[in-house]
């Protein structure tokens, strides 16, 4: 009976032990978790570690998935080709590069990748997690202009550099714009300023348009950048309705549409969202009407290739515009499709292409800039001018961190030969006749210390 | 006899406010310590445990104890949030007002919500808040995208008039941070702010738990119109726990935008609302700390399982040979990175099939089976009469 007790008093003993253990470390807790103070050092220094961890957080879910796929695809390409593995892609067309394919600065890039689930909130949760957890130096990733925003405005927050990917939004490098945030695919904007003269050329200046528009900035800005254009041109708006982001069905969004005397529908719509939309509104027989003595038409401002392969023989004769096409004949977009398809067995999208070039600029910037310090790569970033990437002669601005580049108008290709040849591309509009002055959209960079 | 005393002590003392209260603290306290090998001690995880801890404890209230299964709390939640950020942008980056304000907001508009859908009970309470929730999301989505930003989300600007601020010194250069009188609250001071919101507000829910008013939702939940047949009118009850725990929702709403200040639509939607009955249940429902336990496990689910991506999973396998660690980790990559939710889907059901009360029973039994099996290994060493008491004990 008293080895019983005994060993009862040892249990209570050691519980109180342990309890007074764990108080003390919550007493002395606050000194081992100081924040990193800005000095000369940063945050997410890799220091002399061998390796370096960039982060990519990308739609897995959600109405932009199938990009998301997309860039993941071309951001683990990117990776490959940085450290020095496969054919070495665009690193071997770029100018002017710095890039050896020894990593970045010499340390081997590894990488961590997040769902941003097309959600502020759950981008932000995941962008944090890269930072504090998994202590990357850059992220990257897009698809939702509202998921780029937030992001990068917590990279300013967290003095880290976020390299998005595809955003397409005015307000990105407009009212938004932060030091820490950098965009490399084209805006709303240059969309509407490429299409104009096309629009003018194919459906003449006397029309009615009819906007349906995603409801987020990406949808505000692109309407308002397509509305300012095509009333240019004479035509007339006859209204804008906005429809909710992943809505599905889009059919109680078309029906008015018939009654409306409008002759040209403009979708200002992206990913599944678009596929839908289009293939409704075809399925209403939109584009077999004549209203007001003239053919109806559909136009959708912001175009790719996936969307295209999903809205099947629906797009054909449609116009858009897009950041890049696979069947480009320079040199840069060959060297990429082929190494792309090399790895995966089909061409890469424009939101593929975008990302990757955004992580080699990254580097490369580094390289020039000799550190990871962010202050520094930025300023290596901004007003950089390089060629050879696919887009020609481009230019990130340094105003607002927008690069200025040539855009694509296209078509829905009438004849396709091959399942991925979805777009005929109609004009390469040069950059002189998208650019525009920076100080149009306001908005403030920031400081250079985050 | 001596032991027989202890025991009834030790157990006496497990019943008593002040040492749960203290274990619970330093339980809570310690996370960045004990979460390590987890891999989840870092600032942002932490704060979303005890954030989304102040949500389910507030939810418990309700559901636990009235059995009222309402399906719009994240409508509080987004209220909450609004509020906070709005108070970040009109008047302080000081992190009390926003809270208050949100606390206030939010309890509010639960007066309303609960005044009406508390006409009704059973399934139509639920639908009816699912419409309220469903409403204030698509308010905030596209009506009211003056006040709410829409799909962007509300954020913070430089220009915004921070009147009390302003009061004390001029605009810095780029954006404000949130602080509690100098000190930031993002980070892990955020996460201690918010643990120790969580602590105080755990205490309030124990102290209702125990208390004759949780005694009455309880008596509520089992039988309502025997309650009615006794004169007791169970409306303005249920209407306080309602709104009780709204204001739970509220402060985790505001806690979110103090950690980082941001609101967004989706915070109100119908899977937030879910999300937090998943919590409730995949912990258990109805007990103190098992919706705690729904957090921890969801969030973890949420950031730690969906970051696993194939790469990660080659390292993990990679002792094994190539054709064996291949096929593993195409069984196994269904389950990680985005398949997340069919993991989380699938524990769900083994939860609600084999243990109703949730994790928190399936720990009690095990800890049972094991105390059983220990003191029964220890009678059987102990000699012939010792082992029959034992087993007279185990039945």
């Amino acid at each position: 009976m008293s080895d019983k007790k005994n060993e009862q008093t040892n249990i209570l003993r050691r519980k109180i032990l342990t309890a007074g253990g764990a108080f003390a470390m919550a007493g002395a807790m606050p000194m081992f978790y100081t924040k990193s103070v800005w000095a000369n050092e940063f945050p997410n220094d890799p220091g002399k570690a061998a390796n370096v961890t960039l982060g990519f957080n990308i739609p897995q879910s959600g109405a932009y998935a199938d990009e998301g796929a997309d860039e993941l695809r071309a951001y683990k390409l990117a990776v490959m080709h940085l450290n020095g593995e496969g054919d070495g892609g665009l690193m071997n067309t770029m100018q002017p590069s710095m890039l050896k394919g020894n990593g970045i600065l010499g340390k081997k890039v590894t990488f961590v990748t997040g769902d941003t689930q097309t959600k502020s909130d759950a981008a932000r949760a995941s962008a944090k997690r890269m930072i504090e957890k998994d202590k990357v130096i850059m992220f990257c990733g897009g698809s939702s202009s509202g998921v780029a925003i937030a992001q990068q405005s917590f990279a300013q927050e967290a003095g880290i550099i976020f390299m998005a990917g595809l955003t397409h939004s005015n307000d990105t490098t407009g009212k938004d714009k932060r030091r820490y945030g950098f965009r490399h695919f084209f805006n709303a904007y240059m969309s509407g300023a490429a299409l104009g003269p096309v629009l003018k050329e194919e459906y003449g200046t006397d029309r009615n348009a009819y906007h349906l528009t995603a409801d987020y900035t990406w949808g505000w800005t692109q309407e308002e950048s397509i509305k300012n254009t095509t009333e240019a041109l004479g035509w007339n708006t006859t209204k804008t309705v906005r429809t909710p982001v992943g809505a599905g069905d889009f059919s109680q969004y078309i029906t008015p549409i018939l009654n409306s005397g409008a002759d040209v529908l403009i979708l200002n719509h992206y990913g599944k969202d678009m596929i839908n939309s289009l293939t409704q509104a075809v399925q209403f027989g939109l584009r077999d009407r004549q209203v007001n003595g003239k053919d109806f038409q559909i136009i959708v401002p912001l175009f790719s290739r996936l969307m295209a392969q999903g809205a099947g023989d629906n797009i054909k004769g449609i116009l858009g515009t897009t950041n890049w096409n696979w069947t480009l004949q320079d040199a840069g977009s060959q060297a990429f499709v082929k190494s792309f398809g090399q790895v995966y067995g089909f061409p890469p999208s424009q939101a593929a292409h975008t990302c990757y070039v955004q992580t080699l600029l990254y580097a490369d910037a580094c390289e020039r800039a000799g550190t990871f310090y962010p202050p520094e790569v930025i300023k290596a970033l901004e007003g950089h001018k390089f060629d050879g990437m696919g887009n020609g002669a481009t230019e990130y601005r340094a105003e607002d961190h927008q690069c200025f580049k040539d855009v694509l108008v296209v078509k829905g290709n009438e004849n396709p030969s091959t399942q991925f040849d979805l777009l005929e591309v109609v004009q390469q509009v040069p950059r002189s006749q998208v650019e525009y002055d920076a100080s149009i959209f306001g908005g403030e960079l920031g400081p250079y210390k985050g | 006899m001596l032991r027989g005393f202890l025991k009834i002590n030790m157990k006496k003392l497990l019943k008593n406010n002040l040492v749960i209260m203290i274990i619970f603290s330093v339980v809570v306290l310690t996370m960045p310590i004990w979460m390590q090998p987890f891999g989840a001690a870092y600032p942002d995880i932490l704060q979303k445990f005890v954030i989304f801890g102040v949500f389910a404890i507030g939810y418990n209230i309700l559901f636990g104890l009235t059995g009222y299964l309402s399906f719009g709390h994240a409508a509080f939640l987004g209220v909450g949030s609004y509020t906070a950020v709005w108070s970040f942008k009109l008047l302080t980056m000081n992190i009390i007002p926003a809270i208050i304000l949100s606390v206030i907001m939010s309890g509010i508009f639960a007066v309303l919500m609960g005044y009406v859908a508390l006409r009704r009970s059973g399934i139509y309470f639920s639908i009816l808040t699912l419409a309220f929730a469903q409403m204030c999301y698509n308010l905030a989505y596209s009506v009211l995208t003056p006040i709410t930003n829409g799909e962007t989300g509300l954020q913070l600007a430089k220009s915004d008039p921070r009147v009390i601020d302003r009061l004390f010194s001029e605009a810095g250069e780029g954006l404000p941070s949130t602080t509690l009188f100098g000190i930031e609250t993002s980070g892990y001071s955020g996460f201690y702010i918010s643990a120790v919101v969580m602590i105080i507000v755990f205490y309030i829910s124990l102290k209702i738990f125990n208390s004759s008013f949780g005694l009455k939702l309880k008596a509520i939940k089992s039988n309502q119109n025997r309650m009615r047949y006794l004169g007791f009118n169970t409306r303005p009850y249920l209407l306080t726990a309602f709104v009780i725990s709204g204001m739970y929702a509220g402060l985790a709403g505001g806690l979110l935008a103090a950690t980082d200040p941001l609101a967004g639509a989706e915070r109100m939607q119908w899977t937030a609302s879910g999300e937090v009955i998943l919590m409730t249940i995949l912990g258990g429902v109805g007990t103190l700390f098992g919706p705690l336990l729904g957090v921890i496990i969801i969030k973890y689910f949420e950031n730690i399982f969906s970051a696993i991506n194939q790469l990660d999973l080659h390292s993990f396998y990679s002792i094994f040979p190539t054709w064996l660690e291949n096929a593993m980790v195409s069984i196994s990559s269904l389950f990680v990175g985005e398949g997340w939710h069919m993991t989380l889907g699938l524990l769900f059901m083994l939860v609600v099939a084999f243990l109703p009360g949730g994790v928190l029973e399936g720990m009690q039994l095990t800890y049972k089976k094991l105390t059983t099996y220990v003191s029964k290994k220890r009678n059987k060493t102990g000699g012939e009469s010792k082992k029959e008491t034992g087993v007279n004990h185990g039945k």
